[in-house]
């Protein structure tokens, strides 16, 4: 995979998401160093449930972005409802109220799209189970500067659309299971 | 290649700025990036710089692109809990004044000037409050105006009207015919309909409640400071200022002159100088 040295991993999951990431995220070690972006679709007019959820099983601090707050290390950051989160040109996080991208705010896409920008081959995007196509034009941009591309197991996820529609877009992408994908992270995250 | 956009686009929002006047050099970077994107495939042009050649030279273009960079899609009434602690918390206070001032700064289209209308008038404050809702986008601002909407956007607005403890029925204030909903001139008699930008303009009146929402977060640091300094010198002693869900002052260097008045819905008190 990549030479250089990751600096962010960004995570896009749709259907299925909540188990998909409970098989990853609690795992991580207290230790783990990355700063991690997740985009998970969730109804807007719901409040996001899934930080509480994710602070309570995590062993490294989970909270939902705040707009123009600076990427820490060790920090999971979680797109609120019903915005979209992106990486600005200064490596903070920002939050916008564009309109939907793939029918979907927060979309996958705008993070991943703004993160490359950012991070270029030092991004990591991951794309995991998911019923629509939000992800795959975020993960080939993420490939395009050169970053790692990792596409869950479409035979092992829940549903197949959105790992499918990333292979599609982005044909060098490494299949991994869950397990493969949280020890790829780990090892990205701790052995420095 | 990116690092050539990123250029191109640096340049763009440069010659808008000296063309037009039009300041968006401080906005949130990755925003604008993908806007330019967006407008640079709709419009058709080949590169970023393409798109520059031809604003320049054609002002006719300018609105167009306008709509790229500014445009909000909002909702009447969204965030209702923002608007059921107006009513709740903050109107009891306005209601001890004898004439009020409102600012909707960044109005877009209208939505918030007509959910704000309908709770002032609701609470029978609205005969003694002068509106101004302000934007740099006049063709925002003329629809603003206009107060027309596709009527598939009302059950939504009905339900947000609703959920914000509304006293009336939203259809009272609506015409609808040929698929639009038009809402009645009544709520606009008190709204003055201005032009004014954030980054470049100056206080204009001293208000009583500054509302201002999903607009700030479309600015860098130094220009959301601005922009709330701003608000600071334009409110009255103890005037109120409300953001959107996500924003917050806790960044800014102006967080002391306000007070957090409702935490949950970004409603802020300013405090006696």
């Amino acid at each position: 995979m990549s030479g250089t040295p990751i600096q962010a991993v960004a995570i896009g999951a749709s259907a299925g998401a909540v188990q998909a990431l409970l098989a990853i995220l609690p795992a991580l070690p207290a230790s783990f160093s990355l700063p991690v972006l997740v985009v998970v679709h969730v109804p807007p007019d719901r409040s996001n449930m899934l930080v509480p959820l994710f602070q309570s099983k995590c062993r490294i601090t989970v909270k939902e972005a705040e707009d123009k707050e600076p990427v820490e290390k060790g920090v999971i950051y979680f797109a609120p409802s019903d915005y979209h989160m992106l990486v600005e040109t200064d490596g903070c996080v920002a939050l916008s109220t564009d309109e939907p991208v793939n029918y979907s705010r927060p979309s996958i896409d705008v993070l991943f799209e703004s993160a490359a920008d950012y991070y270029g081959s030092a991004l990591v995007g991951v794309i995991l189970t998911g019923a629509n196509h939000d992800g795959a034009a975020g993960l080939r941009a993420v490939a395009d500067v050169g970053g790692v591309a990792v596409v869950e197991n479409p035979d092992g996820a829940y549903a197949s659309a959105m790992p499918h529609a990333a292979l599609e877009a982005t044909p060098s992408a490494t299949i991994m299971n869950h397990d493969e994908i949280l020890s790829y992270l780990s090892s990205l995250g701790t052995a420095r | 290649m990116s690092e050539i956009e990123d250029l191109e686009i640096q340049l763009l929002l440069e010659a808008l700025f000296q063309r037009y006047h039009y300041d968006f050099r401080h906005y949130a970077r990755a925003s604008i990036k993908r806007r330019l994107i967006q407008a640079r495939l709709h419009l058709g042009f080949a590169t970023i710089s393409a798109m520059q050649d031809r604003v320049l030279h054609d002002a006719s273009m300018l609105p167009r692109l306008l709509d790229f960079l500014t445009v909000q899609v909002s909702e009447m009434f969204r965030d209702p809990t923002y608007f059921k602690a107006l009513r709740d918390k903050v109107l009891p206070h306005l209601r001890t004044y004898p004439s009020l001032k409102v600012w909707i700064a960044g109005s877009s289209t209208g939505e918030e000037v007509y959910s704000l209308a309908i709770l002032f008038k609701e609470e029978g404050l609205y005969d003694r409050t002068i509106f101004y809702a302000t934007d740099i986008n006049p063709e925002a601002l003329a629809a603003a105006e206009a107060g027309v909407y596709a009527i598939d956007r009302i059950r939504k607005f009905t339900e947000n009207h609703q959920k914000s403890g509304g006293k009336s029925s939203l259809s009272d204030y609506y015409t609808a015919a040929y698929g639009r909903a038009a809402f009645d001139k009544t709520l606009r008699e008190r709204v003055v309909f201005s032009d004014h930008s954030l980054v470049t303009d100056a206080v204009f009146a001293e208000m009583h409640l500054i509302s201002c929402r999903n607009v700030m977060i479309y600015f860098d640091r130094p220009l959301q400071d601005r922009a709330i300094g701003l608000f600071r010198d334009s409110l009255t002693r103890k005037g109120f200022l409300g953001l959107g869900s996500k924003e917050s002052l806790r960044f800014s260097s102006h967080a002391g002159a306000f007070t957090d008045f409702v935490p949950g819905e970004k409603i802020y008190q300013r405090r006696e100088p």
